[in-house]
């Protein structure tokens, strides 16, 4: 994958993060990701379709997604509050949002947000595009963007091959 | 002063809605895509409106371009993650007056809300 495609969302995330939750984020070396399973229990997923398309989630441990989404939402917020998958599909949209904003003279669109929350759960991938893993670090844990994507004329050429 | 909030994330609009409190609006309605704002603007009269670009059913942009056919002076802001430049063009297009980019600070927002509504109020006034 095109590092072009990853740095967006190291910056979008450390952006989002700072500004809405005041809370700096740390990134470690991207990785390929091996394991079909999401890094951690509760994913943040997106869709992208247009000139690049794929998935992007947000995967958070499910102790660091309640600590986040309280500090986004300014009121302690545990994963069983109705309003819990809305405020991390917020936060996915806000990242997603930012970063295909950095696709140079692509033309992009993502989808409304879904949220997963269970241990060891699986997010099918529809292209054949590898799962590029961004760990990264806060003060409220762990977190890591998982981002499976490709321009569409390479998804036309997978399919064809 | 009475404002119309139009975004699918109820964590969003009770952000936006802090906001608006810290800037002395609490006469606030609130809609979860633009059919459910289509459905009460008409009875709500808003004198400003905060909406929200990618939402289920009927989208912001869409809500903007239907909206702005019966009423061209109510102010309205986008808010949205939309942040490419010919997006920001098509929605000023559409008809909206002003723009903030997702995430935003308290502070940015409340400037763009004050500075709309001077904007327009200055010009309905000349």
């Amino acid at each position: 994958m095109d590092p072009q495609y990853i740095k967006p969302f190291i910056a979008s995330i450390q952006n989002v993060f700072s500004t809405m939750m005041q809370l700096p984020v740390t990134v470690k070396a991207p990785k390929i990701k091996d394991n079909p399973s999401t890094t951690y229990d509760v994913s943040g997923i997106i869709g992208l379709s247009g000139d690049v398309v794929g998935s992007v989630v947000l995967s958070f441990p499910k102790d660091t997604a309640e600590r986040i989404v309280s500090l986004l939402t300014g009121s302690p917020m545990t994963a069983d509050s109705p309003d819990f998958a809305d405020a991390i599909g917020e936060i996915v949209n806000m990242v997603s949002g930012g970063a295909k904003a950095s696709f140079a003279g692509k033309k992009v669109s993502i989808s409304c947000p879904s949220v997963v929350v269970g241990p060891g759960h699986k997010v099918a991938k529809q292209h054949d595009a590898p799962t590029i893993v961004i760990p990264c670090a806060t003060d409220c844990g762990e977190v890591a963007i998982e981002v499976t994507i490709q321009t569409a004329d390479a998804a036309v050429t997978a399919k064809a091959a | 002063m009475k404002i119309l909030l139009i975004d699918d994330s109820k964590t969003m609009r009770n952000i936006q809605r802090s906001v608006l409190a810290q800037l002395g609006h609490t006469t606030v309605e609130e809609a979860c895509d633009g059919q459910d704002a289509l459905s009460k603007v008409g009875a709500y009269k808003p004198d400003l409106i905060l909406v929200d670009w990618n939402m289920p059913n009927m989208d912001g942009l869409t809500f903007v371009k239907t909206f702005r056919q019966t009423n061209k002076t109510t102010p309205m802001i986008m808010v949205t993650t939309e942040a490419e430049k010919a997006r920001v063009i098509e929605a000023i297009k559409a008809g909206v007056n002003n723009y903030v980019v997702k995430p935003f600070t308290p502070d940015l927002l409340s400037q763009r809300i004050n500075e709309t509504l001077a904007k327009c109020q200055s010009a309905q006034a000349a």
